[in-house]
């Protein structure tokens, strides 16, 4: 394989026929370029509004698109000034589907994020926003909740602030078991997160088995993750802990680049490595906790977008943020419009759809495309 | 604008692997630091990027200690060429010489014509125009080792280290890296392990033993068979090259006592 390539490239120079990769067949998954990727954003960003639409739309009550706009309009901006549809037609647009698609859009886009940060803090392509912990520490903090019945003070946001001290705490476990001399390093911060992981489920299937097997089904549906409690209540704190992550993400775009090729070559190229890696994961950790507050763990989009990302937009990271927050927010709209639809009356657990619907398409784009096969050459 | 290590001494996890180093690369100069492994070779140069802190002493860039800048400021004055692990994410040829630009480039600017033009004219300058679009983890060794020069290139460093450049590299490309780097007209230093790349490109030389520096001088009056006996643990031969004069070596096996001559299969027929 190396000899064959070798060859190739080394004819290459020589004439000036095509790239020795296509006479190879080989498809490379090519970046597109600035203006590529513009257009893509731009359409993602027309697949959002055009999602919203059609999943507030979706439903046991089907709501056409211009009633769905009617209602927002009427809400946002007061026209139309008569509404010309029913008072149930109204809550259901306005208070009860919209506030859940929009938490798709947040949670998402949110996701995807964070899953790009996570990847670049560890160099590892297998990482996710769940890598240090913070799903399975949410998980004991929401069972807490609902076996125990802790934080019932707090009514309705029990469960989120349960779930959302559980992750950050998990996550502060697992920063300083990892940390050490050399300050924190990948492998370390990968192994500290797997075995904490670990401890935190086994304490969560305690909680569950010893006492109160009732409680069983609620907190494995809320570990599949959920946007069905999402109000507009719970909306604002998530969006502006996306949006600023996400931004500041999008300011470190050239220094995760050279953070990905590794501690020595950013440090040579004028990154401080370890205040990086410690703001990094503080921001991700927190807009993780938040996230998982909102709509428990919800699998594979944090993994499997920043990866659908890097095959269209390559791997420099100014493209790869702002492409995998819209993708995310798409496909995270459509999951919840499958989570509600498919099995109507009742609902499926969103992260069902995400990890059945997103796994196989992963491969198949995988397989379709040369993605990940330098390194086996 | 010279480079020097002021007395540095580095420990790692209790023991010290650098003592004492004191060395000087002129301004405009190629200094090589040859030792066997483990001699310390990378310590060094690693101290001088701030990868590593010296326990004692200091590197100087010009006139200033380089723990005492920023990191972008060390990084726009000073590049490094090493061997780089292929990672998990895939940049193209372009995108891996442009991250040379990445300290002169402030959060908030965006990568400009004049950088743009850098990147080319680094990329044209090692012969890699044509492969800008390519994978860089699908290039040959020797591809890999020109496209990371261009991205010293493109930093606009007036120093550059350089750590085991050519390793692993068939010796037309270990020739043609250190032909292009000693082209850059920059302030060199560089770790070395085949003696006779140093002897052919080195103005003058330091040699490492266990953390320190055993001799130090130009080629012709470090290369011994003395030396390297003492500090490889191989008897050499030294000649002349027969057609430029330099100073070669040939180096003995240590369990024969014989010359290592290149081995020529006898054929079967």
């Amino acid at each position: 394989m190396t000899a064959v390539r070798s060859v190739g490239a080394r004819s290459q120079r020589g004439s000036s026929g095509p790239p020795a990769e296509t006479r190879q067949g080989r498809r490379s998954p090519l970046p597109l370029g600035n203006r590529g990727t513009r257009v893509l954003l731009g359409c993602l960003a027309a697949g959002i509004v055009v999602s919203v639409t059609v999943a507030v739309g979706a439903g046991p009550v089907r709501m056409p698109s211009r009633t769905v706009w009617a209602i927002i309009g009427r809400h946002v901006l007061g026209v139309p000034a008569e509404p010309s549809w029913d008072a149930s037609a109204d809550h259901i647009v306005w208070l009860v589907r919209l506030p859940r698609v929009l938490m798709a859009v947040v949670v998402g886009g949110g996701l995807a994020v964070v899953g790009v940060a996570f990847q670049a803090l560890v160099r590892n392509a297998l990482a996710d926003p769940y890598l240090l912990g913070a799903s399975s520490g949410a998980s004991v903090g929401a069972t807490a909740v609902i076996v125990l019945g802790v934080f019932s003070g707090l009514g309705t946001y029990a469960l989120s602030a349960a779930a959302f001290a559980g992750a950050l705490g998990a996550v502060v476990v697992v920063f300083v078991i990892a940390r050490s001399a050399g300050g924190v390093t990948p492998l370390r911060l990968i192994l500290a997160g797997t075995a904490m992981a670990a401890v935190f489920a086994s304490v969560t299937s305690f909680l569950i088995l010893a006492v109160n097997r009732e409680a069983a089904r609620a907190v494995m549906f809320w570990l599949l993750g959920s946007l069905a409690p999402a109000r507009w209540g719970f909306l604002g704190l998530p969006t502006a802990v996306v949006l600023l992550g996400a931004c500041w993400l999008v300011l470190q775009a050239r220094r995760l680049n050279a953070l990905v090729i590794g501690d020595d070559t950013a440090t040579t190229l004028g990154v401080d490595v370890r205040r990086l890696r410690r703001s990094l994961i503080t921001v991700a950790s927190l807009v993780t906790g938040v996230l998982v507050a909102v709509s428990g763990t919800i699998g594979f989009v944090g993994l499997m977008i920043p990866h659908l990302a890097r095959l269209v937009a390559g791997s420099d990271h100014r493209r790869v943020l702002p492409v995998s927050a819209l993708s995310g927010a798409v496909f995270l709209v459509w999951a919840d419009v499958g989570a509600r639809v498919l099995i109507a009356p009742a609902e499926l657990p969103i992260g069902v759809i995400t990890s059945l619907v997103g796994a196989p398409f992963f491969v198949l784009l995988m397989r379709r495309s040369g993605y990940g096969q330098g390194r086996a050459a | 604008m010279t480079l020097a290590y002021d007395h540095v001494s580095v420990a790692a996890g209790g023991r010290r692997i650098v003592t004492d180093v004191t060395l000087h690369v002129p301004s405009g100069g190629l200094v090589g630091l040859i030792g066997p492994n483990g001699s310390g070779k990378s310590t060094l140069l690693r101290t001088a990027y701030r990868m590593l802190r010296p326990s004692a002493g200091a590197v100087w860039l010009g006139g200033d200690d380089v723990h005492r800048l920023p990191y972008r400021t060390v990084a726009r004055r000073l590049a490094v060429v090493r061997q780089e692990q292929d990672g998990d994410f895939e940049f193209t040829v372009a995108e891996t010489v442009a991250m040379g630009r990445t300290p002169h480039k402030g959060l908030l600017d965006r990568e400009a014509d004049e950088d743009r033009r850098l990147v080319a004219d680094a990329l044209e300058r090692v012969g890699m125009a044509s492969f800008a679009g390519r994978r860089f983890v699908t290039l040959s060794g020797g591809e890999k080792q020109r496209v990371l020069v261009a991205r010293a290139i493109a930093q606009r460093a007036r120093y550059l280290l350089l750590d085991e450049p050519t390793n692993h590299l068939d010796v037309r490309y270990q020739l043609e890296i250190m032909d292009l780097v000693a082209g850059l007209g920059a302030t060199v230093l560089a770790a070395l392990h085949d003696l006779n790349i140093a002897a052919a490109y080195c103005d003058r030389v330091y040699v490492l033993q266990a953390g320190r520096i055993v001799a130090s001088g130009s080629l012709d009056q470090v290369l011994s068979p003395e030396l390297v006996e003492l500090v490889y643990g191989v008897r050499a031969g030294v000649v002349r090259h027969p057609l430029t004069g330099d100073r070669q070596l040939c180096f003995l096996s240590p369990s024969r006592g014989a010359l290592l001559t290149p081995v020529i299969p006898r054929s079967k027929e």
